[in-house]
């Protein structure tokens, strides 16, 4: 107890390290929203809540960590594990997804859960469960008399993740494809009697939901720890930032991806390192639990 | 078939009693697999029965397993420090403050998690279909990290329990394998009897339409909240029991397992048949024997071959065998087999 109280009052005895904290936050915030956001994609169209998106992040950057191994550059990693992670996600939409489309939501969830959990332990058969991560030869910069650093490799992540985040958006506003998906998501029986091949639709945007998972966990695994088992509360992030944001609210996607970030390292900073997997956890329960409570005030219920 | 019933019954009683004798070397092996019985048939009752699919009941197999070690070793000593040992020798137990503290604990396990479920369900039965499936799932898993962090409990080194008094070591198989039986033979009695009740009939309502159970005046969170109180005393029961079968536990992989046992007993329902009464007996029976036997063969890739499982019985089989039955054979289910009026439009040949 006199700890957490001794780290609450450190972040007001130097206030800089707050701006730390956030900054630490704000960066792996950026790669949470951005596999949010292809959870919000899959959920939106499809009406399939994946709960195997954690895995998809892990497991491209698995494929990342591979590529460096045999001495491809890790920057290399990331456009591989985006079209390895395509595959894998167009394998999976035609055995498994396909046919949980038209199923209750029950049925999509327990299946991907499933998926995770073959996911989860295909990975740990084939790296085993000790943490990976690739070291770059990148400084880093340090500001105010050091207390706030600031790796290269993050800085260089959080960037790329950008382009990749702004790079989707784009395609999905202009893009023939990108608006077909969005006629999907509309109306589905509509697109299909316009002449859209919806399942084609519907096996593209796993697919790119798969490789935009892979691409965030080929950045995450740069700067960053992976390990076959943290798939779930990549997951559970996802979920909390969807819950929280609503479906097809891009700002509100990314406000609560860095918001996400940025409340779990003020957590693992106030409650020690180990509660970090149960800051994220009850940070679920509590988005769920306010949610409920406004949809209570409107007499209805969270469905 | 008035006559055939009470016969059948009691026949399968002497089984269950015999069961130990007639294959000894699988004893330990028949009380897990009383484990997957009782928590299938728990998680049905919300799953099945009340159509809240629940995947955090695993939550209440944990916290008994953890109240029920707790009580016992406080009735003797301080749990700080016992737990601070990690049961270094020091601690001994006698026979009575042995089963007294199991006893206790057990009572204590069932009565606690009731509670827990009741107030858990009060915060997160506003949640509907898969709301409810990630809200339960995030309670779980937060509860297993929480746990694992309270270094009053063992942090997760876990506890380490007593041995079971005496040295044959099959004594203890046996008399855990008929605590789970008893357990599991009380669930049924009375969920057979549950079943036949106003009561179940309201949350089959709730399963089946909860806006207009509502309007029909059912007051739906007091029988959510009900079923799922009763479904989580006996799992805390299970998960006591368990605790002090197992000896030694830990939080993420053993309490709160909430990838193994969490997901197995969903499996289990979905195998045998969502909503039935023998449904989870059968799936739970079905899913452990595939289980076991598959085990020793595939060398690492068993977890793998579970998650296939999994998705292949959600995706493809999710009525579930008594699902199926009642699809080929709807006259053993007492449903009067006759011409549906749109199979009379069908073209004459």
């Amino acid at each position: 107890m006199d700890q957490i109280i001794g780290n609450i009052g450190l972040l007001f005895e130097f206030p800089v390290v707050n701006l730390k904290i956030l900054l630490d936050g704000i960066m792996i915030g950026a790669l949470f929203a951005l596999a949010a956001y292809g959870l919000a994609l899959v959920w939106g169209v499809m009406n399939v809540k994946n709960l195997a998106q954690g895995d998809f992040v892990i497991a491209g950057g698995y494929v990342a960590w591979t590529l460096d191994q045999n001495g491809i550059h890790p920057f290399l990693g990331i456009p591989v594990a985006f079209i390895v992670m395509w595959i894998i996600g167009w394998i999976t939409y035609k055995l498994v997804i396909k046919r949980v489309i038209e199923r209750d939501l029950f049925t999509s969830l327990l299946a991907t859960f499933g998926l995770a959990i073959m996911f989860a332990q295909i990975l740990n058969l084939m790296f085993g469960s000790d943490t990976q991560s690739i070291q770059l030869d990148m400084p880093t910069l340090y500001f105010a008399d050091g207390f706030i650093d600031v790796p290269m490799s993050k800085l260089v992540g959080v960037v790329t993740a950008l382009c990749l985040a702004f790079g989707v958006i784009l395609f999905m506003k202009r893009s023939r494809m990108g608006q077909a998906i969005r006629a999907t998501a509309q109306d589905a029986r509509a697109a299909r009697v316009l002449g859209i091949d919806t399942d084609k639709v519907y096996a593209f945007t796993f697919s790119l939901n798969s490789a935009i998972c892979g691409a965030a966990g080929a950045i995450i695994v740069m700067a960053w720890v992976i390990q076959p088992f943290y798939g779930i509360t990549y997951s559970i992030r996802a979920f909390v930032i969807v819950t929280a944001a609503g479906l097809g609210n891009l700002p509100g996607v990314i406000a609560a991806g860095l918001g996400i970030g940025a409340l779990e390292q003020y957590g693992s900073h106030i409650f020690g390192i180990g509660y970090q997997q149960a800051i994220a956890v009850l940070l679920l329960l509590l988005v769920l639990f306010i949610r409920l409570l406004q949809q209570r005030r409107k007499r209805q219920v969270l469905q | 078939m008035t006559i055939l019933r009470p016969i059948f019954y009691l026949a399968l009683l002497a089984f269950i009693v015999a069961a130990p004798f007639i294959a000894p070397e699988f004893r330990t092996q028949l009380a897990t697999l009383w484990i997957f019985i009782i928590l299938s048939m728990t998680w049905d009752m919300t799953g099945g029965q009340m159509g809240y699919n629940s995947l955090g009941n695993i939550l209440f197999y944990g916290a008994g397993m953890y109240i029920a070690a707790v009580v016992g070793i406080a009735i003797v000593y301080n749990v700080g420090e016992y737990t601070n040992a990690a049961g270094g020798g020091i601690y001994k137990f006698t026979d009575t403050q042995y089963f007294l503290g199991m006893a206790l604990g057990l009572v204590a396990a069932g009565v606690l998690c009731a509670g827990i479920a009741w107030i858990l369900g009060y915060l997160l039965f506003g949640l509907r279909g898969p709301y409810f499936a990630i809200g339960t799932l995030g309670a779980a898993i937060a509860a297993g990290e929480l746990v694992s962090n309270w270094e009053w409990v063992g942090g997760g080194q876990g506890i380490a329990l007593p041995v079971y008094p005496g040295d044959d070591y099959e004594n203890a198989k046996l008399f855990f394998y008929y605590l789970f039986a008893i357990v599991g033979v009380i669930l049924f009695i009375f969920l057979r009897w549950f079943y036949s009740t106003r009561f179940a009939a309201a949350i089959n309502a709730i399963r089946d339409d909860e806006e207009k159970a509502e309007a029909m005046g059912l007051h739906t969170l007091r029988y959510k909240l009900i079923t799922w109180s009763i479904a989580a005393f006996f799992v805390g029961i299970a998960g006591g029991i368990s605790g002090y079968q197992l000896i030694h536990f830990e939080p993420l992989e053993t309490a709160f397992q909430t990838i193994n046992l969490g997901i197995f007993m969903v499996v289990c329902v979905l195998l045998g048949g969502k909503g039935t009464l023998w449904g989870p007996i059968i799936g739970a029976i079905l899913f452990h024997v595939v289980k076991e036997v598959t085990w020793n063969y595939l060398l690492g890739w068993q977890w793998v071959a579970l998650g296939a499982l999994i998705v292949i019985t959600v995706v493809y089989f999710q009525d579930g065998l008594m699902g199926w039955l009642a699809r080929v054979k709807p006259e053993w289910f007492g449903e009067r087999v006759m011409e549906k009026p749109d199979m009379v439009a069908e073209p004459a040949e």
